[in-house]
């Protein structure tokens, strides 16, 4: 028998805010433990939550982007569990009424090669909605430390519908959303920073069939490829389980990425009871329409909508927008250095790969660049009116990258320029032509290929700056006469 | 003359203070000492810094002087000594909720109460009792020892906040604050003879003050006159950035409100409530709040029936709300970051169990009992949804009856102060505050005043219900009975 796998996905994102979902304390990554803690993270007899407006309008903008429909109203509820990780020992979230509902991730399949483009699909999403984040157990020998700095950051739940079908696809979706929040500032997604927690909920059934099997919930996956290995095995794991007879038992798993396996958390009868109820110390807010607008001019376009207008518009190709597009920094480096020449795929093709090559190999970010749009489309000018030669162009880029002048000082400074005296490569030439009589003679005797052999010379003795298309031509009329 | 001053109302302080016949150093000392005379048999405080308060109240002096100098006004409780109830924290100062819980607990902040004081110029002297967690009528609850009624040490000062009470009530503080859930300053109030206001939920800033029933728990004064709790109102109301649920209304000026309506000679509509005169009234306090309603005919007022249907659905109601939402409000007392420990503990949840079976008394554990069923997946309608619409309806009831009335009068308490020991049965305690649960259902504000006293010498207290935001009028009738009696300058002998 054939089995379908079915699987929603639980994605925690935590917000790029100033300060923490409740609290007027600094919200970040890598600070000395619990120095990002105030009486009110630390949950101090007396202190009171005041919600955080920016996580908000992160949310609603994350909403906005992944066509969600906005709550008029934000409510919060608390969820009560007891954990040393968690000060209040209930958590301010949003249980039956959740900032933003329904709406779809856009993904992309892996296509057939490389460089062509993969199957395009929607994902569905059930709801996200806005939490604070917990503090961090650090277990030592004997001892466990708290550290609160993460607790009380704010974070989006973002819940899929039961829509996805492989490994492959859950690892295009985190790819999409991941995106999608980077593109609106949303979040940085970095999972080892733990900006973005993934649980999956999986089931199979046979192919074909309607109704879901029993679920198991998988938790601890990782990093991206652990989302889609720890899929793929749960999936054969539970065919395995199936094909030998035996029932899926519903639980919580927990996958360990370096090993590949699962072993069982808890089971359905360990489900807490969170005991949710409105927070009385919150005041329900109203999102109205004015307020949505103010977010929605704010909102960038989505990544795959550029991709296809930068494909449309600019003819580059889907090899090239695929390596642009994911970053926004980079696709809009490359949109202005387009406006500023004539020729938006050479700008592309000098983007996605010199500038990347010699950002990767400085270790350096974009923003960390020296060579700026205005110097890459100097340089697609200078090679397309033939003041300089595209070998001469990879050193004017490399000496850019270094030096951060524009191309055409580099050009002066170097002596890189095109314009070799037509009477000295005239010269050149006829020199190359006397010297190899044995050549000419095969060229004269129809073999096209002997002309190669004057090239070389010539192109030693112009240093590289001749431009090979003249020297194609005067080399021939030479040998015709 | 030390004794009368601890006695005193704050205005009559202020114009000591102002003549330059008195410091604020003199005045704390006097209180220090009138402190050190009988809390050893009132039991009032729980602690309190008398090094630190004197130099509050030297600092005070210093202010006074300054401002004199510059022939600016002195800060309306310039060197005013006010107690704190232990649930609202003062930066410095212990904060146990007087509760095993926090006992040694010091808090790092202040309460937006404690920083108005502070601004106003008051001396935030020592921390009352109360029963823990404010949960109890008695202050019997209380970890540290039972606080006593000045005006019989056998009997009860009421509670939650009955340090509070009998503080004021024995001339050890000039006036203090208290938090009020479903009665915790009127009743106390009634019970010692002080004057006790509820402000209008979301009148006062909540951020400091540990919370029992977030939706319920309201900051008020305790007084020696209608007068001060205006002033000290005057002081703490208004809005609160770090206090989601306090109301951005505009604070008037309550003491020169008050004085002008009375200057007014406006005819107050009282409205009367059979609900609050049935069965349970002890005949004596019953006669007392009679007695005083004629009092308002006497002075013009009109006296109306009106109809509160919904109350005999009050105490289960709030018994419902207060200990849904107190589970968990104090699920972060857990001994991980602070608080008591239990020192017995094998790993973290073995650290809750233990801490809290350890660090809480029986009548906290009930409700945290209770509250966390409440709220238990497959309750939670039956009870806890049902609970609010219910409330949704008591304070229905207030507002029309407030569409014929300015204010409602009934009694504070059903019984004056009792016994120590004598409501053993939780049930008979929660019925104490039956008269009084309803005002903070609806969030309406409430005030008691002294009106009388039982043949046995035990006071009696005249609850005066009001409009959401209309503090100055509820001061206002208050303060027109408090004119025609002098029940409130009458002193326990101690």
């Amino acid at each position: 028998m054939t089995y379908e796998a079915v699987i929603g996905l639980e994605v925690h994102v935590q917000l790029k805010t100033r300060s923490k979902m409740f609290s007027r304390v600094g919200a970040g990554y890598g600070h000395p433990e619990n120095t990002l803690t105030d009486p009110v993270v630390l949950a101090l007899p007396g202190t009171l939550p005041v919600m955080n407006k920016e996580a908000l309008d992160k949310t609603i903008m994350a909403g906005l982007l992944l066509g969600c429909e906005i709550a008029p109203e934000c409510k919060w509820d608390r969820k009560n569990y007891f954990y040393p990780d968690l000060p209040k020992n209930y958590q301010i979230s949003q249980y039956d009424q959740p900032l933003c509902r329904g709406g779809f991730v856009e993904i992309e399949l892996p296509g057939p090669a490389r460089n062509v483009m993969g199957e395009h699909k929607r994902i569905a999403l059930t709801r996200i909605h806005l939490e604070e984040d917990v503090g961090k157990l650090n277990h030592g020998e004997g001892v466990s430390l708290v550290d609160f700095n993460r607790a009380g950051t704010p974070l989006m739940e973002i819940v899929s519908e039961p829509a996805i079908h492989s490994a492959d696809e859950a690892f295009a979706y985190l790819t999409a959303l991941k995106t999608v929040m980077i593109y609106g500032a949303i979040s940085d997604c970095d999972m080892e920073k733990g900006q973005l927690r993934c649980d999956a909920n999986i089931s199979i059934r046979p192919a074909g069939s309607a109704s879901l099997g029993t679920k198991v919930e998988l938790k601890n996956l990782n990093s991206f490829s652990f989302v889609r290995d720890g899929i793929a095995s749960e999936v054969r794991r539970q065919i395995a389980v199936v094909e030998a007879g035996g029932v899926v038992a519903q639980e919580t798993r927990d996958y360990d990425g370096q090993t590949g396996e699962s072993k069982s958390l808890r089971s359905k009868e360990m489900a807490h009871d969170y005991r949710y109820f409105p927070d009385p110390d919150l005041m329900p807010v109203r999102v109205g329409d004015e307020w949505k607008s103010a977010v929605r001019a704010l909102c960038p376009e989505l990544p795959f909508d550029k991709q296809r207008r930068l494909q449309k518009d600019y003819g580059v190709p889907y090899t090239i927008t695929s390596v642009l597009v994911p970053d926004r920094g980079l696709s809009d480096f490359f949109e202005e250095a387009a406006r500023l020449c004539d020729n938006p795929k050479a700008a592309a093709n000098w983007i996605a790969n010199d500038l990347l090559r010699e950002l990767g190999s400085a270790r350096l970010s974009l923003a960390q660049s020296k060579v700026r749009p205005s110097h890459v489309a100097g340089l697609v000018k200078l090679v397309e009116t033939g003041a300089i030669v595209s070998n001469a162009a990879k050193e004017v880029f490399i000496d850019m990258f270094q030096t951060g002048d524009p191309p055409d000082r580099v050009v002066a400074r170097k002596g890189l320029g095109a314009d070799v005296g037509a009477g000295e490569l005239e010269r050149w030439c006829s020199e190359a032509v006397a010297a190899n009589p044995k050549s000419a003679a095969d060229f004269r005797a129809g073999k096209e290929s002997a002309i190669n052999a004057f090239k070389g010379p010539v192109m030693r003795a112009a240093k590289g700056r001749a431009d090979p298309r003249r020297v194609d031509e005067i080399l021939r009329r030479l040998l015709a006469g | 003359m030390s004794e009368e001053l601890c006695f005193s109302t704050i205005s009559e302080l202020s114009r000591l203070m102002d003549s330059g016949a008195l410091s604020a150093a003199e005045l704390m000392g006097a209180v220090v000492s009138r402190t050190k005379q009988v809390d050893g048999r009132v039991r009032a405080f729980n602690s309190f810094d008398e090094a630190d308060a004197l130099a509050q109240a030297r600092a005070s002096d210093g202010r006074r002087a300054r401002a004199k100098a510059g022939g600016a006004r002195p800060r309306p409780l310039e060197g005013i000594p006010i107690g704190f109830k232990d649930v609202i924290s003062v930066a410095g100062q212990p904060l146990t909720a007087s509760s095993r819980m926090l006992a040694g607990f010091v808090s790092p902040y202040d309460a937006t109460v404690t920083l108005r004081l502070k601004e106003a110029g008051a001396i935030c002297w020592g921390r009352l009792n109360l029963d823990e967690f404010a949960m109890g009528s008695s202050t019997e609850n209380s970890a540290f020892g039972v606080t006593s009624n000045p005006w019989d040490l056998e009997r009860v000062p009421g509670g939650s906040s009955g340090g509070s009470a009998a503080a004021v009530a024995a001339g050890e503080a000039i006036a203090a604050l208290g938090s009020d859930t479903g009665g915790s300053i009127r009743q106390p109030a009634a019970l010692c003879n002080v004057v006790g206001l509820k402000p209008t939920y979301g009148r006062v800033s909540r951020y400091g003050l540990i919370a029992f029933a977030s939706s319920l728990d309201q900051i008020g004064v305790f007084a020696r006159s209608v007068g001060d709790a205006a002033l000290v109102l005057g002081s703490i109301a208004g809005r609160d950035r770090r206090d989601s649920t306090s109301v951005d209304a505009e604070v008037p000026d309550y003491a020169g409100g008050v004085a002008a309506l009375a200057g007014s000679g406006r005819r107050w509509r009282l409205g009367i409530a059979k609900e609050y005169f049935g069965e349970g009234l002890d005949p004596e306090v019953g006669a007392a709040v009679q007695a005083a309603i004629d009092q308002y005919r006497a002075l013009g007022c009109e006296i109306r029936e009106v109809s509160l249907p919904h109350t005999r659905y009050a105490i289960a109601t709030y018994y419902i709300v207060a200990t849904a939402e107190c589970s968990s409000n104090l699920a972060r007392y857990d001994g991980v970051r602070y608080g008591s420990r239990s020192g017995r503990t094998t790993d973290a949840v073995d650290i809750f169990f233990k801490s809290r079976a350890e660090g809480f008394g029986q009548e906290v554990k009930r409700r945290i009992i209770l509250g966390t069923y409440v709220l238990s997946s497959g309750y939670y309608d039956a009870y806890y949804l049902r609970a609010q619409k219910v409330r949704t309806l008591i304070r229905r009831d207030f507002l029309e009856a407030f569409a014929q009335v300015d204010a409602i009068l009934t009694p504070t308490s059903p019984t004056p102060a009792f016994r120590k020991g004598e409501k053993a049965d939780p049930l008979a305690m929660y019925l104490n505050d039956i008269y009084t649960i309803g005002v903070n259902l609806a969030g309406l504000p409430g005030i008691s005043i002294p009106c009388g006293f039982t043949r046995g010498g035990l006071p009696i207290g005249l609850q005066v219900i009001g409009q959401p935001f209309k503090e100055t009028e509820l001061l206002a009738v208050a303060g027109a009975y408090e004119g025609r009696c002098d029940w409130g300058r009458r002193r326990p002998k101690l």
